[in-house]
């Protein structure tokens, strides 16, 4: 405790009783102490209650489920996954299949959002209606109804893999997926990324000494030529002596589906088209309401100095914009990872899907099971939530 | 689904099942005047609600039957449809009386859940329904397909099984209801929906040309499927056992509900201890002496209500198989009632 010795206690006393109890000092520190103490009372109730409840019924309780044998298998997964793994590999395969369309969703819905912000306060009429028209009709129609729009009707509308679109006998569209070459290293592939790594740190380097320059001096050095020719051409020498880096494993239709390659699953391009088109809808209103926000000074000041209309949005009206956008942004984020539930009407295998749904029904422990659930969902959330304020943070620092 | 799951979760935490667990459930139906029964989402021949709102199949036969035997009255029931990932959640939360849903009977089911089997209305196995087109003959040629199933199931588990014990490989894709899953076979997402075998005849006739579809001939599981009631409660566990074991005596006795009037005159001393004319078989177990007459008359006996749902009678047109009566080759069988 860091109590300055000479600050006489009586100050501090206060201070703690305003802390405490705000304005109406210790009466109101001891209401909210008999009202804590309620609510943990409360809270005591409930488990003990629940716990009485259990054992009158003989369900059992506790978390040694965790361990046992899952003994069902999942379409996608992340990390090695088989039938003969216990409920905690699924917890983890549902959990990383939860991150990774929440992650990808929210990537194409920054994107998307922002482009049709953009496009709606664009001068061109059509494009401004176009975007206009999107946020319209994709924010009024249920999330639901249009995941289920995208996997049934788009997506079955895909051939069988026997008769999937192929490019190049390399790729292959079919409603199995999409199938894709996958890459495998070779005995050349660790200096050809040692080379691409230094490349982009020195591609780095290059523009902030040229920007450094700009800023000391004045001299304008066009830095891309440089780093382009850098980045491409240092990995390529280093292949060329190495030999290739990587080799791709083709897939080949063998019975039913293809074997080898990578493969995308229509659940997953389902879900993440329909979350990242719903979200953006709303990301593309708080965008605009931000842009519009920033004073039409501001704008035109740009514009005075010479600038272009884009430029002036990047450089000058964006960085004011974020202070607006990022509190209701990150709202959407987190909407989108919550939605990213739905899932299980398309058999997408997330968190909900494989835990909350097969391992509850399996174990029939729902108090702990949807316990942890709801856990890790808040986790994420906060955790979200937390990153934006940090960049929320340094953006306000970064404009004074 | 994951709403209603969340509701009984809390139910549970919050302790709305005192009650429930207090071994009163004959008791509470009564005063309530109603019975809640779990069944599917619809599932033809088993649980299924027609173009009025009528509830009918085998699963609701006994319900019905309950209904009947407790209040003279096949209609006093609240059916609540239930997904497969739901259904015990919603039993171990008092939300309803008996679980009648065409669900397996397992050991870890008896003992970690809560709950007890009470008998098996149907016994099934685990099979599996793909295009004619695909020219497959048998389950041990569909290595690398892609198999549609729904969430939550035995099925699941034996899927897994047994593709890894032929060294097959697969795709699974697991569905939250059996409506979803079988739309996803039909849109051609899977080259195989699996389920047991009543169930992929019932589903058959959902989907747009039922004769393009065959099931296949392996059957995988044993999958006895019968009613659930929570555990503490011996007097109810009594009441839901023996009206399934009253259906199937009525049948081994030839009492249908044509001949029921008739028959309840007989001289014969069997007859005279189901029908309540001698001795207290119904009060013993809490319900009134003409308790097995309750039942015929609202539902028939077991062959009955089997043929009406999912039977030669039915549009299935399952045959009686294992189904059938001990002494016609069969496995359904009832204790003695005396």
């Amino acid at each position: 405790m860091a109590i300055e010795p000479r600050k006489p206690p009586s100050q501090l006393l206060s201070n703690l009783q305003r802390a405490l109890g705000g304005r109406a000092g210790w009466s109101g520190f001891v209401l909210q102490l008999l009202f804590v103490a309620a609510l943990a009372w409360v809270a005591y109730e409930i488990v003990a209650n629940a716990r009485a409840n259990l054992q009158a019924q003989q369900i059992t309780a506790g978390f040694g489920f965790l361990a046992n044998t899952a003994g069902f298998d999942v379409s996608q997964s992340l990390v090695p996954y088989s039938g003969s793994d216990s409920y905690t590999r699924v917890f983890l395969v549902g959990l990383l299949n939860t991150l990774l369309v929440s992650v990808i969703g929210i990537f194409f819905a920054t994107l998307i959002g922002f482009l049709v912000a953009l496009g709606r306060l664009s001068p061109n009429w059509l494009l401004s209606r176009i975007c206009g028209g999107y946020v319209e009709l994709i924010r009024n129609l249920p999330l639901l109804f249009q995941i289920l729009f995208w996997y049934l009707a788009v997506l079955a509308a895909l051939p069988s893999p026997r008769q999937s679109i192929s490019v190049f006998d390399s790729l292959f569209l079919s409603n199995r997926g999409l199938v894709i070459p996958k890459p495998i290293g070779t005995a050349g592939f660790e200096p050809f990324a040692v080379a691409l790594l230094v490349a982009i740190v020195a591609a780095i380097a290059l523009s902030r000494y040229a920007r450094h320059q700009l800023f000391e001096s004045g001299r304008v050095i066009k830095v891309w030529p440089y780093a382009l020719g850098m980045v491409i051409g240092l990995p390529l020498l280093i292949a060329l002596i190495f030999g290739a880096p990587l080799t791709f494993e083709t897939p080949v239709l063998r019975g039913f589906n293809f074997a080898g390659g990578s493969r995308v699953i229509p659940e997953f391009v389902a879900l993440t088209l329909a979350l990242s088109t719903y979200t953006a809808a709303f990301i593309a209103e708080i965008v605009r309401s931000g842009i519009l926000a920033v004073h039409k000074g501001q704008m035109e000041a740009g514009s005075s100095l010479g600038l272009q209309r884009g430029s002036v949005l990047r450089l000058i009206v964006i960085p004011q914009a974020l202070r607006v956008i990022l509190p209701p942004l990150t709202n959407q984020y987190l909407n989108l990872t919550k939605n990213s539930s739905l899932a299980v009407a398309i058999g997408y295998p997330d968190l909900v899907s494989v835990f909350a749904g097969t391992t509850l029904s399996q174990t029939g422990q729902a108090i702990e099971i949807i316990g942890i659930t709801m856990g890790v969902y808040l986790l994420i959330s906060l955790v979200t939530s937390a990153l934006m304020s940090l960049y929320g943070w340094r953006i306000g620092r970064s404009m004074g | 689904m994951k709403r209603v799951s969340l509701v009984v979760t809390l139910a549970l935490a919050a302790g709305f099942s005192v009650q429930a667990a207090s071994a009163q459930t004959l008791k509470t139906v009564r005063d309530r005047g109603m019975l809640s029964c779990g069944v599917s989402q619809g599932l033809p021949g088993f649980s299924s609600p027609d173009d009025k709102g009528n509830w009918t199949g085998l699963d609701v036969d006994i319900c019905r039957a309950i209904s009947a035997a407790i209040f003279n009255d096949p209609s006093k029931i609240k059916f609540v449809p239930l997904s497969a990932k739901d259904r015990f959640t919603a039993l171990q939360s008092g939300e309803i009386d008996v679980l009648s849903r065409n669900t397996t009977w397992t050991l870890s089911r008896d003992t970690t859940l809560g709950a007890s089997f009470t008998g098996v209305t149907y016994y099934d196995g685990q099979g599996f329904m793909v295009k004619k087109a695909l020219k497959v003959n048998s389950a041990l040629e569909l290595n690398s397909a892609s198999v549609c199933v729904q969430q939550g199931t035995t099925t699941e588990q034996n899927l897994a099984d047994y593709f890894k014990g032929n060294n097959m490989k697969y795709e699974v894709i697991a569905f939250g209801t059996n409506d979803e899953t079988v739309k996803a076979y039909e849109s051609g997402r899977c080259d195989v929906f699996t389920t047991d075998v009543s169930g992929l005849y019932a589903d058959r006739l959902k989907l747009a040309n039922a004769a393009d579809h065959v099931v296949l001939p392996e059957v995988i599981s044993k999958e006895p499927l019968g009613p659930m009631v929570r555990h503490g409660d011996d007097q109810w566990f009594d009441v839901v056992k023996w009206t399934l074991y009253a259906m199937i005596t009525a049948e081994e006795l030839g009492i249908t509900q044509k001949n029921l009037d008739e028959m309840a005159k007989s001289d014969k001393p069997e007859m005279k201890r189901v029908f309540g004319t001698d001795g207290n078989l119904g009060e013993q177990l809490g319900l009134t002496k003409d308790w097995v007459s309750r039942i015929v008359r609202a539902v028939g006996n077991y062959g009955e209500s089997f043929d009406r749902n999912v039977g030669a009678g039915s549009k299935l047109g399952i045959a009686r198989g294992l189904n059938n009566l001990w002494s016609k080759g069969g496995i359904q069988y009832a204790p003695p009632m005396r």
